[in-house]
């Protein structure tokens, strides 16, 4: 059976300051889900929040993950656990290559399975990452380059998406992946993506804009406003939107609230 | 490679298990504690010196003895002369081979993997317990070339002319109050000689132990690299961890002739309870290369200032200066280039690193005179905070004299960000692997220069330095 993350009721504050209202949603490995809004919805509150990043502090509700409460668990046990988070903005660590990391992020996985673990041979440990670049049509120097310094926006995207294949895991969230991307990277990257769907993955992918799912097809669209999802429903819900705007859901919103 | 997370486990109690052990006291002289007069003729008599170093020592005792102790820099204050042996003998005489060493100071080396070492990569090696050199020992193939590597003692002893010729030329006893201390108390370290074109592959190396507690170690290094040759000179240093304080006070002369090229490497890891004071300057003539590499992550209180002086059109001198002051450690470094010459070239980058309370400091001169026109230097300094607890400064004094000089001068203070901690730990590194893993990449352009058996070192130092409770 696929595992599951289910949001239930979750309330979030940064610096004291309530964000997030009550989001309720369930993303099932196999199923890709997209998440839009507009800018200040919470939709960025919410892919830090499952990761746990310590800025933003859970007020009410529950994260469970493949059955667990993951609220009080630590951003490293909860990647260990296959929770992935592609980033909006890429942190560089300037003299870390690529491969370097994704060996000791290998590693970290590994020691916690088994702490006898001596680590991926270093072989294996190549093998599986050109086999990963060559997946993503990605160039091997890649790997010797230093995580993230000086990459343009399109090769610090490609480099989350080729973390992603290489760490496998159950549930990614990709945080506004297309922002700041042209068309053809833009391209590129939603390529990637889709070679890695299949039975296991299940992605919440947050967006902007509509553009990106002509590329990546959710099965699921949410739309989230003022810290809670207001409105589901199917790929076409992405379109109208597109189509419509956000107006009519703000106005159905004042209307329900009144 | 073990993974950063394997190699941080646990090291930092290992300091005295690996490094921080002591021998039981076995010196064949040991003088008593303080210093006057009668000190330093004890040191000259015991040595056999003839009379001119003798009254050298003598004089430069009342230079020592008339300068204040410097309050520029880091607090000195605690250092007490009265306490200190400043010689301690600890062998008759120096080995040719290890079996010639005394049996329990030749376990120590073994416990340190200097002989091992010394089979697997190096063009020689030396070993100083104390305050003396107990073993040297160069390839024959070298000898044979010409190339000089002995005790200071056994260069005066055996090559006098060229000694005197250079001694004392590039770091005289006035330049500063510790250097004229060395001038006064010197025992032990290098002397080396490389004829011209004579290209050294592998490194020399020299190791600095210390062994008995309130020790004043006061090494002297003298090294010629004559015209077009090569050296790659590394030194060592570790001491057992005492509740009282120890001196080292070592003053390294180089001169680098026309077209040659050197390079200095010192990991020092002396334990905490160590006074670090050192002068190091290297001559560079026509065309010529010198280059420092300083690693300072021991220590209580460090200041170390590697400088090259640049005599002649063409030459170049590097200084790469790594500083990681942990808990109560202060690490003063840094750096001088001096241009002398037109058409000179310097470049000085420094790492330094802070955590739990340290305070690293990057204190460097580059100074151009007015005849040194067309020349140009590189000054880069980096400093890391790994909490809101320690602390870093930059003391970049730049003096220029001349009309045409291009310098270039950059400094970063930087903390490691708890966006670049969580997103390392969102891969699943723990946070002490995070930032461990900032650290070493922060250091890597650095490491990376090192030989390779010197860089797996340093970074199992660094991991050794990381261990522990991080912000």
């Amino acid at each position: 059976m696929g595992a599951a993350l289910e949001i239930r009721n979750l309330h979030v504050s940064v610096e004291g300051q309530p964000i997030l209202k009550g989001v309720n949603l369930v993303v099932k490995q196999g199923e890709i889900h997209a998440l839009m809004g507009p800018n200040g919805s919470g939709k960025s509150t919410l892919a830090n929040t499952l990761m746990g990043h310590p800025a933003y502090e859970v007020t009410a509700g529950q994260i469970i993950f493949d059955g667990v409460d993951i609220v009080e668990l630590e951003t490293d046990e909860r990647s260990r656990m296959g929770l992935f988070l592609a980033f909006q903005y890429p942190v560089a660590v300037p003299g870390v290559t690529v491969a370097n990391f994704l060996r000791n992020a290998i590693n970290a996985r590994r020691k916690a399975q088994n702490p006898e673990d001596k680590g991926i041979p270093i072989p294996e440990f190549r093998k599986l990452l050109l086999q990963k670049m060559e997946l993503l049509q990605m160039d091997p120097s890649f790997g010797g380059r230093y995580l993230n310094d000086g990459f343009s926006g399109g090769e610090k995207k490609r480099a989350e998406i080729l973390q992603m294949a290489m760490l496998e895991p159950r549930i990614a969230i990709m945080d506004e992946t297309d922002s700041g991307l042209d068309i053809d990277a833009l391209r590129v990257v939603a390529e990637g993506v889709n070679r890695l769907r299949g039975p296991n993955l299940g992605v919440l992918v947050i967006t902007h804009y509509q553009r990106i799912l002509n590329y990546i097809k959710p099965e699921f669209v949410h739309i989230m406003m003022d810290g809670q999802i207001v409105e589901s429903g199917g790929p076409d819900l992405a379109l109208h939107l597109e189509e419509h705007g956000y107006v009519w859901l703000r106005e159905k919103q004042a209307n329900g609230d009144a | 490679m073990t993974s950063d997370a394997e190699q941080l486990q646990g090291i930092r109690e290992a300091y005295d298990e690996q490094y921080g052990f002591r021998d039981p006291d076995t010196f064949v002289f040991k003088a008593r504690k303080g210093l006057d007069a009668e000190i330093v003729a004890q040191i000259s008599e015991i040595k056999g010196e003839p009379q001119w170093m003798r009254e050298q020592r003598l004089k430069a005792l009342e230079i020592y003895q008339s300068k204040p102790v410097p309050t520029w820099g880091a607090d000195l204050s605690g250092l007490r002369e009265d306490d200190i042996y400043f010689f301690v003998k600890p062998a008759e005489k120096e080995g040719r081979s290890w079996d010639e060493v005394p049996e329990n100071i030749k376990r120590t080396f073994d416990r340190l993997g200097i002989p091992e070492a010394e089979q697997k990569f190096l063009a020689g090696a030396g070993a100083q317990y104390d305050s003396e050199m107990v073993y040297h020992r160069i390839r024959q193939e070298l000898e044979a070339q010409g190339v000089i590597f002995k005790s200071i003692e056994a260069g005066l002893r055996e090559h006098e002319d060229l000694f005197r010729e250079y001694f004392g030329t590039v770091v005289p006893a006035h330049d500063n109050k510790y250097a004229a201390l060395n001038a006064a108390v010197w025992s032990g370290g290098s002397f080396i000689y490389v004829p011209p074109g004579v290209q050294i592959q592998m490194p020399l190396q020299a190791y600095f132990r210390l062994n008995t507690a309130n020790i004043g170690q006061f090494e002297r290094t003298l090294i010629i690299v004559d015209e077009g040759a090569f050296l790659h000179y590394v030194e060592g240093c570790t001491a057992p961890t005492y509740s009282t304080d120890s001196l080292h006070s070592g003053v390294i002369e180089i001169v680098v002739k026309r077209g040659a090229r050197s390079r200095y490497t010192t990991i020092q890891n002396w334990s905490d309870n160590v006074y670090n004071l050192v002068t190091q300057r290297a001559l560079v003539y026509g065309d010529a290369t010198h280059e420092w590499v300083d690693a300072n992550l021991g220590s209580k209180v460090t200041m170390k200032y590697p400088s090259v002086y640049l005599m002649e059109p063409g030459a170049h001198g590097e200084i790469l200066s790594i500083a990681f002051a942990g808990r109560g450690q202060v690490q003063d470094a840094g750096g001088k280039a001096i241009h002398i010459a037109p058409r000179t070239t310097s470049q000085i980058i420094s790492k330094s690193i802070a955590k739990d309370g340290g305070r690293s400091s990057y204190r460097g001169l580059l100074k151009v005179y007015p005849d040194a026109n067309k020349s140009k230097s590189t000054v880069v300094c980096d400093a890391l905070l790994l909490d809101e607890y320690s602390e870093s400064d930059t003391y970049p004094y730049i003096e220029i004299e001349a009309p045409e000089v291009t310098v270039g001068h950059e400094a970063t203070v930087s903390k490691i960000g708890d966006d670049q901690v969580f997103y390392l730990m969102s891969r699943g590194l723990t946070e002490d692997e995070a930032n461990a893993m900032v650290v070493n990449g922060f250091l890597e352009p650095l490491t990376k220069e090192l030989p390779m058996e010197y860089s797996i070192e340093m970074n199992r130092l660094i991991q050794l330095q990381m261990e522990g409770s991080i912000g």
